[in-house]
């Protein structure tokens, strides 16, 4: 050996011991472990039974790991079940506590379990250093054999007792042969063009997350790209398309319009244009201000009705409807009261929904409010304002108006200073507010 | 090696002091390479025509399941025969029944090693690939039935533009968590204890391509004493990872049902209940799936009838368990005194689908009673054709429970028969086409057995068994721990 290492200026690797049977590799194995090598290693294709001892391998501290971060598991588990159920979203289910220790066990246990089988799996891999794709043993022929049917023991070069003669010689007894392990020179890491294109596909990546991001804090006019459009666009006509609906081979209409035209003869009764103060809330006479550009306060600049339209009688009844229109279609956000803290606007608060362009519902008894016209408060139910959109197409214009009415009760009753009003007042407040002001809604 | 216990006169195989034989006939760590590679290793020109027409078929089969769910995703659910009240349908009776045969694997691989059952080795790869492949079918179910299954992410606890989270309240979430959990850890496992075999396959390889393709999936194993102690440590603590895993994944799917209020579902007999099954039918399914593969192969020394002998008690044991079951749902009914859970299972027993439910008694608890006999537990075409009815039983089990039930719910006015489509049957057929093609690639391109496992069982693998030199019996270095239990003090 020592005329080798003279005639070639590389290093071996080391030298590799083959033994054909355990009880070889098991009495080479101590042979060199008390020769006190400590750069070597037994290669056998199974784990062989007592190999441990024979070499002296320490026990690994891979399963502090494992339950380390079985702990995690745990922890993570648990808090985050907390943090989603109990916290971020707190919703009720029948009635049972935000938050019971029993229900979360289930989801608590499979995350110790992924936690602490990824960690072992992957601990194991980091312990042995693995993956290797490049090992000078990897190209040694001889080394083949050794994960299927044959057992080697290597001691390399690096060791400080390494002696390439009397190594050969320890290796030597019981051995089927013992080689030499030529040094690895070849070059391991990838070529450099390669490294480029990692760049700059790794850029690439980030433009899709770039633009999520950008979305996300960005409003738009454009309706959303929909893969799939669910119900968002749906088969059915509108009135400017031409239809082409046929009933066993005829056309449904001759010219093909989606609207259809006045029947000859007849007279037009009722249509919703010929009211408008009841249907637009502006005085008689006036434009219709729908499509009219929204003011500074946002609605557009018309003569609003300021009191109601001849047309509606109003009373109790009328009161009446209103609150209760009120409580379906209104109070989620602007709140029983008109408060402005519905259970949607508490919600919104809660998850910050400013970031996403959310502006918060009007406290109905602002100021601001009140000092609106009935026609500017029947303008913006039926077509909205910032993010509130418009509820004509569910709220029928009469019931707009008793909605209206019921603003202004809720605006006159309270406003009512509680400290200056005689106990005996709020029974004469206005219908049905009673069970408002003590809570019962 | 003694074979009898000399004091006590035991027969060969019975005394638990001695090491079983587990492979069979002149073998030794060559032969044992060769028989398993061999057949990985088989130019894929030279692929046998049996493997390609069974490929080419289960492909085909796969296709159909292709197209029932491109139909499905594009025109809705309303292509399945679920109805209102039986809103589950077939979809969660195969996701139950796809996902109690993937027990097996893991309970072979993990319960099983962590009990020292060392004739395991035989089997576990293909155990464990049948886990994974029968999760991938079972997974795919409530992945679609879920409906918009573009928005099946939602499932997952994502921060989104909603600030909505799933609720961890609900066991249907539950079992997010338990099948997917089991579905990775799973194939850890199985990968794991593939990369010494996939480095011996590496390393026998005369072809570049599969060098390196096995050298990419072996990690640059080179059979490192060092390595082997820390890989021998890891696989320990994933089987005791797996094996409570593998009993809590059929208890959270038994959760599905027994958490709601519909009789024939509350009931909390269901985990244990439902862990016996799964284990039932993954060992069905293991047979079905290794009498062919062993004969194909030529692997009767590896997979032997003894390993066959085994399996079928496993299997008469837990058919017992299943139908003890059965029989305590019927005892509580009557004994909970409650008249909706009574009517629930006689309506079960007399009811309109009183054919599948004795079709599942026929299959699960009647047929396994002829493993009483060790002549039929070693009769193959018994255990095949026992095993392929205990298959049987099993899918209609999971339909009694969840279609009977469900159509007669509370509400007499809902009332309805359920009857599936085509596309609920083309779709159930399909994932057997899935399952197949995964296996038949499985079979053809990866280990089937585990070799360096098998190695260790076979008794040239321990100190003193060797026939060249008894150097290494002087010393008592054999008690160093190692994962096999097997006495050391009876080799001298």
């Amino acid at each position: 050996m020592a005329d080798s290492k003279a005639t070639t200026p590389a290093r071996p690797y080391g030298l590799v011991g083959l033994y054909d049977n355990v009880d070889a590799l098991l009495a080479a194995a101590r042979r060199v472990r008390d020769a006190g090598f400590t750069n070597w290693d037994a290669h056998t294709p199974f784990p062989v039974h007592g190999i441990d001892k024979a070499m002296g391998i320490k026990a690994t501290f891979l399963p502090w790991i494992t339950l380390t971060m079985g702990l995690c598991g745990l922890a993570f588990g648990i808090f985050g079940q907390w943090w989603v159920n109990a916290k971020g979203y707190a919703f009720l289910i029948s009635g049972k506590p935000m938050w019971s220790l029993p229900a979360n066990i289930p989801v608590a246990f499979e995350v110790i379990i992924a936690f602490s089988a990824f960690t072992t799996f992957f601990g194991m891999l980091a312990l042995n250093r693995l993956p290797r794709f490049s090992h000078p043993l990897h190209r040694l022929d001889a080394f083949a054999r050794v994960t299927s049917d044959r057992f080697a023991v290597v001691i390399e070069s690096g060791d400080p007792r390494f002696d390439a003669g009397q190594v050969r010689g320890l290796l030597a007894i019981g051995s089927e042969s013992v080689v030499e392990c030529p040094a690895d020179d070849s070059r391991a890491s990838l070529p450099g063009w390669l490294h480029g294109i990692a760049a700059i596909a790794t850029c690439l990546t980030l433009i899709p997350l770039a633009m999520a991001y950008r979305g996300r804090h960005s409003t738009s006019q454009k309706p959303r790209y929909a893969v799939w459009t669910d119900m968002s666009f749906q088969r059915k006509v509108k009135p400017q398309q031409t239809i082409d609906i046929t009933v066993g081979g005829v056309p449904l209409f001759a010219d093909g319009r989606g609207a259809r035209v006045q029947v000859p003869g007849t007279i037009a009764v009722g249509q919703p244009f010929d009211d408008m103060e009841l249907r637009y809330g502006v005085q008689v006479n006036a434009a219709s201000p729908v499509g009219l550009e929204p003011g500074a306060s946002g609605v557009p600049d018309a003569p609003w009705l300021t009191g109601f339209p001849a047309a509606l009688t109003v009373d109790s009844a009328f009161l009446d409807r209103g609150e209760q229109r009120f409580g379906i279609y209104c109070s989620v956000c602007h709140g029983v009261r008109g408060d402005g803290l519905g259970s949607v606007a508490l919600r919104a608060k809660d998850i910050r929904g400013a970031r996403w362009g959310w502006i918060d519902p009007k406290n109905l008894q602002a100021s601001a409010t009140v000092l609106r016209k009935n026609g500017e408060l029947f303008h913006i139910a039926g077509h909205g304002i910032s993010t509130m959109k418009g509820y004509a197409a569910q709220i029928p214009a009469e019931d707009r108006w008793a909605i209206v009415a019921w603003v202004r009760a809720l605006q006159a009753s309270q406003a009512i200073d509680s400290k200056r009003a005689p106990e005996g007042d709020y029974r004469e407040l206005p219908i049905g507010l009673l069970e408002f002001t003590q809570g019962g809604r | 090696m003694v074979a009898t216990d000399p004091i006590h006169g035991l027969p060969a195989g019975q005394d638990p002091r001695v090491r079983p034989t587990l492979v069979e006939g002149q073998n030794n760590f060559t032969t044992v390479t060769q028989m398993v590679a061999g057949i990985p290793e088989q130019p894929v020109a030279k692929t046998d025509k049996l493997w390609i027409a069974l490929f080419a078929l289960s492909v085909s089969v796969l296709g159909m399941l292709g197209i029932c769910l491109a139909y499905l995703i594009h025109t809705g659910v309303g292509v399945w025969g679920n109805n209102n009240p039986v809103f589950w349908g077939w979809p969660i009776v195969n996701f139950v029944f796809w996902v109690g045969i993937g027990h097996a694997g893991t309970l072979i691989s993990a319960v099983l090693y962590l009990t020292r059952q060392n004739w395991r080795t035989a089997v576990n790869r293909s155990a464990e690939a049948m886990t994974i492949f029968a999760v991938i079918c079972a997974g795919m179910f409530p992945g679609v039935h879920v409906g918009r299954i573009w928005v099946a992410y939602w499932l997952a606890p994502l921060p989104n533009q909603m600030s909505m989270w799933p609720n961890f309240r609900s066991p249907l979430l539950w079992d997010v968590f338990a099948v997917s959990t089991y579905f990775s850890v799973s194939l850890i496992f199985w990968y794991m204890g593939m990369v010494p075999d996939l480095a011996t396959l590496r390393d026998r390889s005369t072809n570049k391509w599969r060098r390196a393709i096995y050298g990419a999936f072996s990690l640059g194993w080179t059979g490192s004493s060092r390595h082997w102690h820390v890989y021998e440590r890891a696989y320990l603590i994933l089987a005791s990872l797996a094996t409570p895993l593998v009993l809590s994944v059929h208890s959270v799917v038994s959760f599905d049902f027994a958490v709601s209020q519909v009789p024939g579902w509350h009931t909390t007999v269901f985990p244990p209940y439902f862990v016996a099954g799964a284990i039932f039918s993954g060992f069905a399914m293991v047979l079905t799936l290794m009498i062919p593969a062993r004969k194909y192969f030529n692997l009767g020394h590896i997979i032997t009838l003894t390993h066959i002998d085994v399996m079928c008690r496993i299997l008469m044991a837990t058919g017992m368990l299943v139908g003890y079951a059965y029989m305590v749902e019927f005892f509580m009914a009557w004994y909970g005194g409650v008249m909706y859970e009574q009517f629930a299972f006689v309506n079960r027993a007399f009811g309109n689908y009183w054919w599948a439910y004795w079709i599942m008694v026929s299959c699960n608890v009647i047929f396994p009673q002829l493993f009483w006999s060790r002549k039929l537990r070693r009769n193959l075409v018994v255990v095949m054709l026992v095993s392929i009815t205990t298959n049987i039983g099993m899918w209609f089990e999971r339909f009694v429970i969840v279609v009977t039930s469900l159509s007669r719910d509370f509400l007499p006015s809902s009332w309805a028969y359920f009857s599936p489509t085509w596309v609920d049957m083309c779709t159930f057929i399909g994932s057997f086409g899935l399952f197949l093609t995964l296996f038949l690639l499985f079979i053809r391109f990866l280990p089937f057995v585990a070799m360096s496992e098998v190695k260790i069982v076979m008794p040239a693998a321990h100190a003193g068994h060797g026939d060249h030199g008894h150097s290494a019996a002087q010393s008592g270095a054999h008690n160093g721990e190692t994962r096999h239990s097997t006495e050391t003090g009876h080799h001298g």
